[in-house]
Order: C-alpha cells, then structure tokens, then sequence
C-alpha cells in the first residue's frame, strides 16, 4: 500500500499519453499441443538498452496445457476514481487465465526482469465459487478485478450460461458472480465500460464445444456463433439492452469504448459476416433517451484465391476471407486498428468521426494463401492478430497466434509465434519498424500483449481529456 | 470551549482535505458535464451527506446527554467506541465496498456512506459531548427540558460548523484543480490518510476518556 497514488495510474487519456513510454512488454506464450508448459515473457522494449527487442526474461508455469490467451493488470487507472477514495493500489500483477484449463495465474512483475508467480488458483476453486469455467479478460473496476468467462458449469461448460466473475484486487480471492439481471445474454467473450457514465458492454463469441476443438464449420454456417452484444447497468449489475447486430453477422468479439469518459460510443469488431465473407466493424452509441443503437461502419472485403492455396475450411469458398480478430483503439480516440488476421493485414482507420471511419494505413504480412514476409526478410507465420498500442499512440505491437485450434485448421502446417512492431506516422499511416521483431522460443505460439504501466486495452478512465 | 469549538472546524478542514470525504468527486463533476456549475452543486450534494451523516450519528448522543447523572460513563462510552472504530479500521485495512456500488451521480448517498464508513461522525462525538458538558456547567441546574433543546441545537451547530469547513477546504482544493492546476494535480494532491485517520480517530477517543477521568 503506498502512500500516494502509483505513477502509472492516470487521471485522463490526455494524461496517459504525455506519460513516460514503455520499457517492457509482456507478451504471453502458449504451447499448442500442451507438451511444454505456458508462460510469460519478458521483451526489452528501451531503445537504448543493448537487449532492446529480445525477450530478457520468461517465466514458465508449473502445469501444462493452459492455454494463456488474454491477461490484464490487478489495478489501473480506474483507481483514480473519485467513488473509490483509495487510490494506493499498485499496478504489479498481471492476472493471467488458461482458457483450456481454467487455471488463473497471478504474476508479480514489480521487477521485470525478476517476474515470477505470486499465486495460482486452481480451476476446481473458480468452479465452485462461480460455476463458471475458462476465464477470459480482465478489467480493474468497482468492488475489484473483473474476468469474463467463456464457458458455464459441467465437463463441457454448457451447464448454465458463462458470465463476469470478480475478485479481489489485493487478496486475489474470487468473489463470486457478477450478475443480478442477464437478460437474454447466454455467451460470452469480451467486456467493458464507462466508469463514470456507469455502462458496460459484453460481446460473444461461442459455447466451449464451438470452439475447443477447432471451429465447428456446420454451426458457422448456420449462424450459431454470437452475433449480439450485451448493454448493462454496470454498478446494478443488470443487462439493460440486448442489441442483435444480425445473425449472419457471427462472432461479435472485441469490445472497444471510447477512452475519454465524456464519450457514449464504442467499437465492436464482427469476426465474419456468412453472407458474403466481409470482415465488419460496428459503431455503437447511447442515444438521446438512453437506449442503443448500433451501425456498421466498416466492411472489408475478402480477397478471391485459388482453392489449391487455402485450407481445407476454405476451398469451398475460392476466397480468403478478412476474419476480423482483434480491434484496439489509440487512446486519443482516433485511431482504430483492425487485424484481418484471415487476410494477413493490419489495417488502421480514422475514427475522428466514429460514424464515418477513414482507412488510413494499412500494412500486409502473413496470411493465407499469400505470406507475405517482414522486412527483414523472415517469415511471419498465421496473421496479424492480438494488436496493442503503445499509450502515446507512436508505436503498434502485434502478435499472430488466435487460439490454437483455430491455427490448426486455418494455417495447417505452419507453427511457431512472432511479436512485431510498427510505427505511426505524425498524420497516421504506419509502417513495420525493420529491426523489431520477436521470434517465440520452440513449440510456443504467441498471444495478447500488455506494455508496462498500461497501454490501450487496459485502462479505464475516469476523467476527460479536456 | 473555544478550544473545542476550534477542534470542530479543524476536523472539519481535516475531512475536507481527505479524498475519501469525495472532493476528487467535483473535480470529476465539473469535467464530466462539462460545465462549472456542476462543481458547486457536486460540493453541495457532498456537504449534505456528510451533513446527514454527522447528524445522525451526533443525535442519537444528544438523547443520552439527557441522563445527566450517568454523564461520566457516557462520555468514557463514547470515548471507547471511537476508539473502536479506529482499532478496527487499523486491522481491517480493507476498502468498503459498498461505496463502489453506488450511481456515480448519486453523491448524496455516497457522501453519507462514505462518512459512515470511515467513522467521520463517531470523531465529532467527543468533540461534541466537551461542549454539552461545558454548556451544562455554565447553565447551572437548568430545565432538564430546556438542556436537551439546547443540546440539539448545538448537535446541528457541530455538525454545520463541522461540514461547512470540510466543504471549503475540499472545494478550495477541487476548485484550484480545476481552474488551474490541472488533472496531473489530481494525483499528486492524493495522499493516502488510511492510516493517520485510524489513529486519529484512537487519539481522539482516548483523549476523550483521559480528559473525563481527569477532568471529573
């Protein structure tokens, strides 16, 4: 407990971005077929260091077959909020779920190149407190850290509904459930809210059978994915509006408010649209008399191929589709990044207006059927997927791993995991840095990054940036 | 008495000054509308529950003051339970919960729980019962009667008193961050009380029953 607020949590987005840059990032590892264990890296990101863009320190856990896929901090920035009073948290742990095991590891990252576990509590603890099983994103907000979960109760997760759990911030006792009211809301994937308008919005992406094993193509096609997302009434713990974006719009996924709390607007990235294969993104707002409405405001295309090029899954098709994975938004509320991680591209849109998105950048590596190489000249295996934007919005870090049997089956025969980085522009576009690339140890596969002391997809603020 | 008089305004700026009393709660008020206005009235709705909260633990004391010859063990009571409640927000050191649970707009509510929590009126009762005290010595062998009115409004005047300082020094400081200073300000001006307000609140309710077993 300190006596003044941790440096790291900052008021506004404004604030957050003048703060000082990133000197580590901590990108998780997962081993595919469960023959090593999982765990964190460590990656140098100071430039005048000499191990500047290697990974300087791991740790790996003691069980196998986890699955680490998203991670978040046990306090942000929403410490600061005025409701709390109590700002003396520190920003020091980094709650890490595996989705196949249900396993939930703390790590204490207070020194990075000392990070190690503090705790691990068992699957079996999570189930009988929440009934609730594989855990997802994490987020710091009122009453203390809160996790999404993927799949219910039973051996397959489909006895009851998967839900948000919370634990505690500093004990990192779970708690219990989350909701009071669910409404229609029976999947889940990822979260998030406005502080001090007091909403969250929750999205879905399928029950564990649909996914597990790989994608199940029948359930694609006849539109059984998730396709609407959920608006609550955070602080009463309530689904006040359940919003169907169209049941060929299938797997609504990230979810991404605007930073600046002032905003009642948001992103929601739409995986797949069956009806023609576009990638699509949908703007959500709160309207005059308090109710949601929502509008897809970008589509991309999928791009024609040659069958012999595609897997499996695809041939069908003649056509790679986009596969709209992962959003995130810079935390000036500008610039919205797109992985197409079927297309093997990152895009970047202006999002100045939200109704109207500007494609502002866009850079190609990897993907299927096409491959396209670094800079460096080496092979960047999968997509473009989780994306992460450093705080003062000048530098995009991306990984390519999306779950692993989903890499199986859209890119059979590649393996591995790489961590790359690219630079923006004064007036947006972005290009890959040449000399920043990460290649993952053997056997492991890369997921979600998180930069030290916050970055784009962790923070919640309570302030404007006015 | 103006020594006790004095310790009431000075808890009061003590309590201003204490984020966990809501000021970062304006500034959040002003920037969220965004208009200056909502500064004033957030500090408003802020004084009125801290208002109530102190009220409502002082009158329940006014009532007992009214068994006038068990005045020695009330005070000493009172002195304990204070006490108490410092010891005990010293163990636990955890934050209330509850408060997280309330409607960011409703800062009424929030004020007076968050009051309540951290024993923000059970600090005044000593300070309080020093004047009642002090008053009945002055008034002599007054109406039983006559004594209680009197003790409900000097309750009303404590906790006035009492909440119009803790208004001015929060807002002084709410005001400055948002005409001047800045949000960087915001953190910086955040100092972690926890601590020093358990044990002031053990200070304050021993000093209440070392002053009735030496005063008597």
């Amino acid at each position: 407990m300190n006596l003044r607020p941790d440096p790291t949590f900052y008021a506004s987005p404004k604030i957050a971005m003048q703060a000082p840059v990133e000197n580590y990032a901590f990108t998780v590892m997962l081993c595919p077929d469960g023959s090593q264990s999982d765990g964190l890296a460590v990656i140098d990101l100071n430039p005048k260091s000499d191990s500047y863009g290697e990974i300087v320190h791991t740790v790996m856990t003691p069980y196998k077959g986890d699955e680490f896929h998203h991670f978040g901090w046990n306090a942000c920035s929403s410490a600061l909020s005025p409701l709390s009073g109590h700002a003396f948290l520190e920003r020091r742990y980094l709650i890490v779920p595996g989705i196949r095991s249900s396993r939930i590891y703390v790590f204490d990252v207070k020194e990075p190149l000392e990070a190690k576990i503090h705790k691990i509590i068992e699957p079996e603890e999570l189930f009988e407190k929440t009934g609730y099983s594989r855990p997802h994103t994490i987020h710091c907000g009122p009453e203390g850290i809160y996790v999404s979960t993927l799949g219910g109760g039973g051996p397959d997760g489909t006895d009851g509904p998967p839900g948000i759990f919370i634990m505690d911030c500093q004990t990192f006792e779970i708690i219990g459930r989350y909701e009071m009211d669910r409404g229609k809301q029976d999947k889940h994937y990822d979260f998030w809210w406005n502080l001090p308008q007091d909403y969250m919005v929750s999205s879905e992406w399928g029950l564990p059978p649909q996914f597990e094993n790989g994608i199940v193509a029948e359930d694609l096609l006849s539109n059984k994915y998730g396709h609407s997302i959920h608006f609550w009434d955070l602080r009463a713990r309530k689904n006040i509006q359940t919003m169907d974006f169209g049941e060929n719009y299938q797997m609504a996924l990230e979810i991404r408010p605007a930073h600046d709390p002032t905003k009642s607007y948001g992103f929601c990235g739409v995986v797949v649209d069956t009806t023609n294969l576009q990638g699509a993104i949908f703007t959500w707002w709160r309207n005059e008399d308090g109710t949601w409405k929502s509008k897809k405001t970008i589509t991309i295309d999928p791009r024609p191929e040659d069958p012999e090029n595609l897997p499996d899954l695809l041939k069908g098709f003649s056509a790679v589709p986009p596969l709209v994975t992962d959003i995130d938004l810079s935390l000036d509320d500008k610039y919205l990044y797109v992985a197409c991680w079927g297309l093997g591209e990152m895009h970047q849109y202006d999002v100045s207006d939200p109704m109207n998105p500007v494609l502002a950048g866009k850079v190609e590596l990897g993907g299927i059927g096409r491959g396209t190489k670094h800079p460096n000249g080496k092979e960047f295996v999968f997509g473009p997927q989780m994306v992460e934007i450093s705080r003062d919005g000048k530098r995009v870090y991306w990984t390519n791993s999306l779950y692993s049997s989903w890499d199986d089956q859209f890119y059979p025969g590649q393996d591995g995991g790489q961590m790359v980085m690219a630079r923006v522009g004064d007036d947006g576009g972005f290009e890959l840095d040449k000399d920043f690339y990460i290649d993952f140890p053997e056997g492991l596969r890369a997921h979600q990054i998180r930069l030290e002391g916050g970055d784009c997809s962790t923070d919640s603020f309570c302030y404007p940036s006015a | 008495m103006a020594a006790l008089w004095w310790a009431v305004i000075v808890s009061g700026i003590y309590h201003g000054v204490n984020p966990g009393m809501g000021w970062p709660l304006a500034v959040s008020a002003a920037l969220m509308e965004p208009k200056r206005a909502a500064l004033p009235k957030a500090l408003a709705m802020l004084a009125l529950g801290h208002f109530l909260a102190m009220i409502g633990i002082l009158l329940p004391f006014t009532l007992l003051i009214f068994l006038v010859e068990w005045d020695r063990e009330i005070r000493i009571g009172a002195g304990l339970l204070v006490m108490a409640m410092g010891l005990y927000l010293l163990i636990n050191r955890r934050h209330p919960k509850i408060l997280a649970r309330i409607h960011p707009a409703r800062l009424v509510l929030w004020s007076f729980l968050a009051a309540m929590a951290h024993g923000a009126g059970l600090m005044l009762v000593p300070i309080y019962l020093g004047i009642c005290a002090v008053g009945a010595q002055d008034a002599g062998h007054a109406a039983a009667g006559d004594l209680m009115a009197g003790n409900v409004g000097t309750a009303f005047a404590v906790a006035a008193a009492h909440t119009l300082a803790m208004t001015a020094a929060g807002g002084v400081i709410a005001i400055v961050i948002y005409l001047w200073l800045g949000l960087k300000f915001l953190s910086k001006t955040w100092f972690n009380l926890d601590l020093v307000w358990a044990v002031s609140l053990v200070i304050v309710g021993g000093f209440s029953i070392f002053s009735t077993i030496v005063g008597h």
